[in-house]
């Protein structure tokens, strides 16, 4: 039996269909938490906590107005938002600064900083958080944003830096070189001609910092103790102790997480593979 | 003196010396300003408590006897402080024998559930990931929605779904019993056994944890050539031989990397195990970093003892990398 052997991009309607079956249901498992939440939120105490299935079960944003106004939540909501924007700025900065000369120069100590980054990888929370409470308890700065800041931004630029180092690398090199003939400086060809040619790269890792410290919650709940100073990881547990947990306010409270974090990963997002890649294949 | 002279004759040694010092900065200055600050926050932030934690380790320090004085106020309302008696001292390898004695603490349970958890959530995620970026690396209508909402769960923060997920995993109210019962099951009780509370937790975190391993393979995937796929087409071979021959060994260095990264992260991983489980039924689901954490901040801290699995954390990891990375060279990688 002959059969013309089907090329890559030609498939069977059946092979298709199976395509697109399998996706359909990998997007579903995706989505359907997210969704579930979401629906349980706007549905009232009794309801959430019935056994029987109900997509809808009258829908209410009582939920919400519980939360934003009788709960500390906006005031977590608040601290989180300080924090992950601080880390963000803060870290990228950094990040990109390092990046970029790891990237173009080849001077004295780079090997040893490139270990440096790759090994902090490998540190656990667990080692470093005690010593690290140690030194924010002198400093007084328990207790504060800055501490988790601080704390974030020691986890997130390792890679950050890591990630930026092989995304400037695909940037053409004779660009800097053009830039000097034209008679920029190393901070001014940094600042005016690599740093925009490299917005996606930089996007994705906004978004990761970002990430990290929106949703760090060991750090939070070891270095905060008031109520008022909670962020959203921390905070978000008080509605659910063991005993007697409000899945009313938690489910809307969840919501309310994710919105920042879908919009700032809908921005990124575009630019995610493609920085990734770039970061990622270069090892 | 000029650095030429200087730098050019070379009979004296110490000014040739500063001279090439000097050049060296005035040749590197920018550079190392570029990197200094990331290097200074790294090194007062991540090495200085790494030798502090390591040390910590070695002594008997906890919440109770980490002041040097112990202060008093007299009626007066002046203080005298006189220096603490139960200070914490240095007890050298004690800490390690008691841990890994099962003297203080559940060490062997609690590795063996990191075992468990780290090959679970690092298989799936990078089976599923490959699977789903094999798929996505076509090209059909739809593709670029079907990849947006796939990564939908990653922009979800992890302490989120770890709630998510134990609001569906509820044994009472939750929905995965919910549609248990209605196919005619018993609902499971799923925090009360140690290994249904595990599965709970690897399924929170696979969850999680494919979309990151799905955009990083479907962009190694992209790497390949198209060439390589042509020329195996030209050859007649089977899609399963192009998967096996082609696309295989073109993801090595994308794999090598997630792996490595993916497992160092699952087994550091803490939200979902403490939120999720919670360490139910009684500790036995708890993994050595949630361990280290209820060491250090619950019940009275013991920082010593939190150290001491930290250190014990590490050195698993270390041992594994460097592993790995031998037997990646092995096989003639280059990484």
């Amino acid at each position: 039996m002959t059969r013309k052997p089907r090329g890559r991009d030609e498939r069977s309607p059946l092979s298709s269909l199976a395509l697109h079956a399998t996706l359909v249901v990998a997007t579903t498992i995706a989505l359907f938490p997210v969704v579930w939440v979401l629906l349980a939120s706007l549905k009232p105490q009794d309801a959430i906590q019935s056994t029987e299935i109900h997509l809808f079960d009258h829908p209410t944003l009582e939920n919400y107005r519980r939360v934003l106004f009788e709960t500390s939540f906006p005031h977590w909501f608040l601290n989180s938002v300080v924090v992950a924007i601080f880390t963000m700025v803060i870290g990228i900065s950094m990040s990109a600064t390092a990046g970029y000369a790891l990237s173009r120069f080849n001077f004295p100590g780079k090997r040893g900083v490139m270990w440096l980054f790759l090994i902090t990888q490998m540190f656990p929370v667990a080692i470093l958080i005690v010593p690290i409470y140690t030194i924010m308890a002198n400093l007084g700065l328990i207790d504060t944003k800055a501490s988790l800041v601080i704390a974030y931004c020691s986890v997130a630029v390792p890679f950050c830096t890591w990630m930026l180092r092989g995304y400037f690398d695909t940037i053409p090199p004779e660009l800097d070189d053009a830039a000097a003939l034209d008679g920029l400086g190393p901070f001014k060809t940094f600042w005016y001609v690599v740093l925009p040619l490299a917005r996606p790269g930089l996007a994705v890792t906004a978004f990761y910092t970002f990430l990290t410290a929106w949703g760090e919650v060991a750090y939070a709940i070891a270095f905060i103790l008031s109520d008022k100073n909670l962020t959203l990881g921390a905070g978000l547990q008080q509605f659910v102790p063991r005993f007697n947990p409000q899945w009313d306010l938690l489910t809307a409270g969840a919501v309310l997480i994710m919105l920042p974090a879908s919009l700032v990963f809908y921005f990124a997002q575009k630019h995610l593979v493609a920085g990734l890649t770039a970061g990622g294949t270069k090892g | 003196m000029s650095l030429s002279t200087a730098a050019g004759s070379g009979v004296t040694p110490g000014p040739a010396r500063r001279g090439r010092l000097r050049r060296t900065f005035d040749k590197h200055w920018y550079a190392w300003a570029m990197v200094a600050p990331t290097i200074f926050v790294l090194g007062a932030l991540v090495l200085y408590p790494l030798v502090r934690g390591i040390l910590q380790s070695f002594t008997n320090l906890t919440e109770t006897n980490q002041r040097a004085e112990v202060c008093s106020k007299t009626l007066g309302g002046a203080e005298s402080c006189t220096p603490n008696p139960d200070r914490w001292h240095w007890v050298g390898l004690h800490n390690y024998t008691d841990l890994l004695t099962g003297e203080r603490g559940h060490f062997w349970l609690l590795l063996e559930n990191t075992i468990v958890w780290t090959l679970a959530c690092v298989l799936l995620h990078y089976l599923i990931g490959l699977g789903l970026a094999v798929l996505l690396n076509r090209n059909f209508r739809g593709r670029s929605l079907y990849r947006v909402l796939l990564i939908v769960p990653w922009a979800v923060p992890a302490f989120v779904s770890a709630f998510a997920w134990k609001f569906l995993f509820n044994p009472k109210f939750g929905l995965i019993n919910s549609v248990l019962v209605h196919l005619g099951l018993d609902p499971v009780e799923w925090f009360n056994h140690r290994w249904t509370a595990m599965f709970a937790a690897v399924v929170t975190n696979v969850w999680l944890g494919v979309p990151f391993m799905m955009v990083a393979i479907l962009g190694g995937l992209q790497s390949i050539p198209a060439e390589l796929y042509e020329a195996a087409e030209m050859d007649g071979t089977s899609p399963w031989q192009r998967f096996r021959h082609v696309t295989v060994p073109g993801l090595r260095p994308v794999s090598s990397t997630v792996i490595l990264l993916g497992t160092i992260w699952t087994f550091n991983m803490f939200p979902i195990i403490y939120f999720v489980t919670g360490g139910q039924p009684a500790g036995e689901t708890e993994i050595l970093v949630t361990g280290s954490y209820r060491a250090a901040f619950e019940g009275l801290r013991n920082y010593s003892l939190a150290a001491t699995y930290g250190v014990v954390i590490l050195a698993l990891l270390v041992v594994y990398a460097a592993a790995y990375r031998r037997v990646l060279k092995s096989k003639g990688e280059v990484w």
